[in-house]
């Protein structure tokens, strides 16, 4: 066993704990500094388990040394470890904007409930049992209560009941499922729920498809799928901008569990519940993508829009998804890297905006020059090309991948239709909002001398380092596009997973 | 009646009425729904492993048959979820009346529970 393999939960934990218990608001300089040494551990450490994943083998770690299936495990293969490594860059970036803009300085424990959060990731991408996955949700779950009220003020908390209620309602949903599938497989250790699932006997198949898809609603819900997309718009327009971005990667969460456990599970080998969620997950995440795109166009302020554009951007994740064919999940993969970052960006970027323009905040409407106009519209400009998906960043290259993924499946016409007319709605709203901000506002005479947050230079870098993510995610697709093939191929063949887990029989 | 009949029906009385409450605009109906469902959870995961009487709750080589124990651990952690989960909601709800002024979910106070202020 390679301790390796435990790192990424044990050490959040640890230092959250030490944040926590030792520095506190008293030595929020010693926290900081901490805190992003520790950010940059993840990334040292997500980029190792990358570089141990892309040879191939799965590995597995047994906690306590319980063998599977009756031990709790985690595993490693080239999809979670590649979500590791993103979880830790986003984070990085992420907490780099949130020390310099003093968001830290506006409540108590930031720093903990930050490092709690990248725990719950971690977990989530890692384990290999339904109930962990539970667990693990949970924790992060917990952890993103705390910053998404973080500073608090009456908008804040009006989002964040619904949040809160809805997650709630979404674990309770979540039980029932795991309850569902442990009374008719018997077992919680995902591979061997694969194999007794794919034997189980023809009476349990109708018990077995409404777990099935019980759970994936759950994960649709934290997917923000149309119809349970409603709390994400709220949530995010009304949290603080790095958190914002920081649950840029929490809906991921949701996509890469419907994909996990639906190809593994649920997969070619399920009998009658084989691709259960297929039927209606396609037509809930064309409707995804229209009404985000939509809502993009239709968005009052810049908060709004970059709300409704991580939804349309789900829309398209999940539109590639639910063929459930190779080369269209690696097209979902790439844009998971993609719209992952992209959101990101989109969300530092409004806030640096919003800083800028004193009163009018992130209003749409035109307003006297602002400081340093001419570089956020340059970074504006940017994540508005990317989440659109104009040449030449990556967006345009994981939607060409996509469009190009689902030709073999059957409803590839609709696909096809709904991505590139919402391009169209998307390229819209963002020239509309681009015009609006920048050229009119740059028109009106007199200056805005707004207060700007106290460290401006490493702002704009932490608001930079998503936009360097996307250009070097464009600039080395070939390389990643080759690793996520790997993790396809690896995806599909459950037989190597369930071996891996369980040891050869 | 069967001990599945009557668990059963346990289970969906409180799930009815954690939805109903759930539905409703306030937040202490919310709380208490939130509570009731979690309890129809508890008792249905507890079932999931056959509800079995007078047998060892771990394996015994003596015994021919045993209760199966996972369920247990898995209410066990779903409890323990559930009530930090609760303090937490009503933390938030109490913050959210005391911030807004109104117990409505969604923050908007309606016209008949509108303070005369």
């Amino acid at each position: 066993m390679n301790h390796l393999l435990i790192a990424p939960l044990t050490l959040p934990a640890l230092v959250a704990s030490l944040i926590l218990l030792v520095m506190r608001r008293r030595h929020l300089r010693l926290a900081r500094l901490v805190s992003l040494g520790a950010c940059m551990t993840w990334v040292v450490l997500g980029a190792a388990l990358t570089a141990r994943a892309s040879s191939g083998d799965i590995a597995t770690y047994a906690l306590g040394n319980w063998a599977a299936p009756f031990g709790i495990l985690l595993v490693l293969d080239r999809l979670s470890a590649m979500m590791v490594l993103l979880t830790a860059i986003l984070s990085l970036a992420v907490l780099a904007y949130a020390t310099s803009s003093d968001l830290d300085r506006r409540g108590w424990h930031f720093h903990p409930l930050f490092h709690f959060q990248i725990l719950g990731l971690n977990g989530a991408f890692l384990t290999g049992d339904l109930f962990n996955l539970f667990v693990f949700f949970e924790m992060l779950l917990i952890a993103s209560y705390g910053l998404m009220l973080h500073g608090q003020g009456a908008a804040r908390l009006k989002g964040g009941v619904q949040y809160v209620v809805i997650n709630l309602a979404g674990s309770t949903l979540f039980l029932v499922a795991v309850g569902i599938l442990y009374g008719v497989t018997g077992t919680l250790n995902m591979a061997d729920m694969a194999i007794r699932v794919a034997g189980a006997p023809p009476a349990d198949q109708g018990l077995m498809r409404a777990g099935a898809l019980l759970l994936i609603a759950v994960f649709a819900l934290k997917a923000a799928l149309v119809p349970l997309h409603f709390w994400l718009p709220r949530t995010y327009a009304s949290t603080s901008a790095p958190v914002a971005a920081l649950f840029a990667i929490m809906t991921k969460v949701g996509a890469y569990s419907i994909i996990r456990t639906t190809i593994l599970i649920f997969g070619a080998d399920a009998g009658e519940s084989a691709w259960a969620p297929a039927a209606w997950m396609l037509p809930a995440a064309l409707l995804t993508l229209a009404l985000g795109f939509i809502g993009v166009l239709a968005a009052r302020n810049l908060r709004d829009l970059a709300a409704f554009a991580v939804v349309g951007s789900m829309g398209t994740l999940l539109s590639a998804t639910s063929v459930f064919q190779p080369a269209a999940i690696t097209a979902a993969l790439y844009y998971t890297l993609h719209s992952t970052l992209a959101g990101a960006a989109l969300f530092l970027t409004v806030d640096l905006i919003a800083r800028r323009r004193g009163d009018y905040g992130d209003a749409l409407t035109p307003s006297p020059r602002f400081p340093q106009i001419e570089l956020l519209s340059v970074f504006f400009f940017l994540s508005a090309i990317a989440l659109v998906g104009l040449p030449p960043l990556s967006g345009f290259l994981g939607k060409l991948m996509i469009l190009n993924g689902v030709r073999e499946s059957a409803s590839a016409p609709w696909i096809w239709a709904c991505i590139l007319s919402t391009t169209v709605l998307a390229l819209l709203g963002f020239a509309r909002a681009g015009s609006l901000l920048f050229w009119e506002s740059a028109a009106v005479g007199t200056d805005i001398h707004a207060k700007v947050p106290p460290h401006p230079i490493l702002t704009l870098v932490g608001a930079a380092a998503p936009l360097a993510g996307l250009i070097a995610l464009t600039v080395f697709a070939g390389p990643v596009t080759t690793y996520l093939t790997a993790a396809t191929e690896q995806l599909f063949d459950s037989a190597a997973y369930v071996t891996a887990v369980l040891g050869p029989r | 009646m069967s001990l599945e009949f009557l668990v059963a029906t346990a289970i969906g009385v409180f799930t009815s009425a954690g939805i109903y409450l759930l539905l409703r605009g306030r937040t202490f109906d919310l709380v208490l729904g939130l509570a009731f469902l979690s309890y129809a959870i508890n008792v249905f995961l507890f079932a999931m492993g056959g509800l079995i009487v007078d047998r060892p709750p771990i394996f015994d080589a003596a015994a021919t048959e045993y209760a199966d124990p996972v369920p247990q651990a898995l209410v066990l952690t779903a409890i323990v979820i559930a009530f930090a989960m609760t303090a937490l909601v009503l933390v938030l709800a109490l913050r959210t009346f005391l911030e807004t002024g109104t117990d409505q979910v969604d923050g908007e106070a309606d016209a008949s529970t509108r303070h005369s202020s």
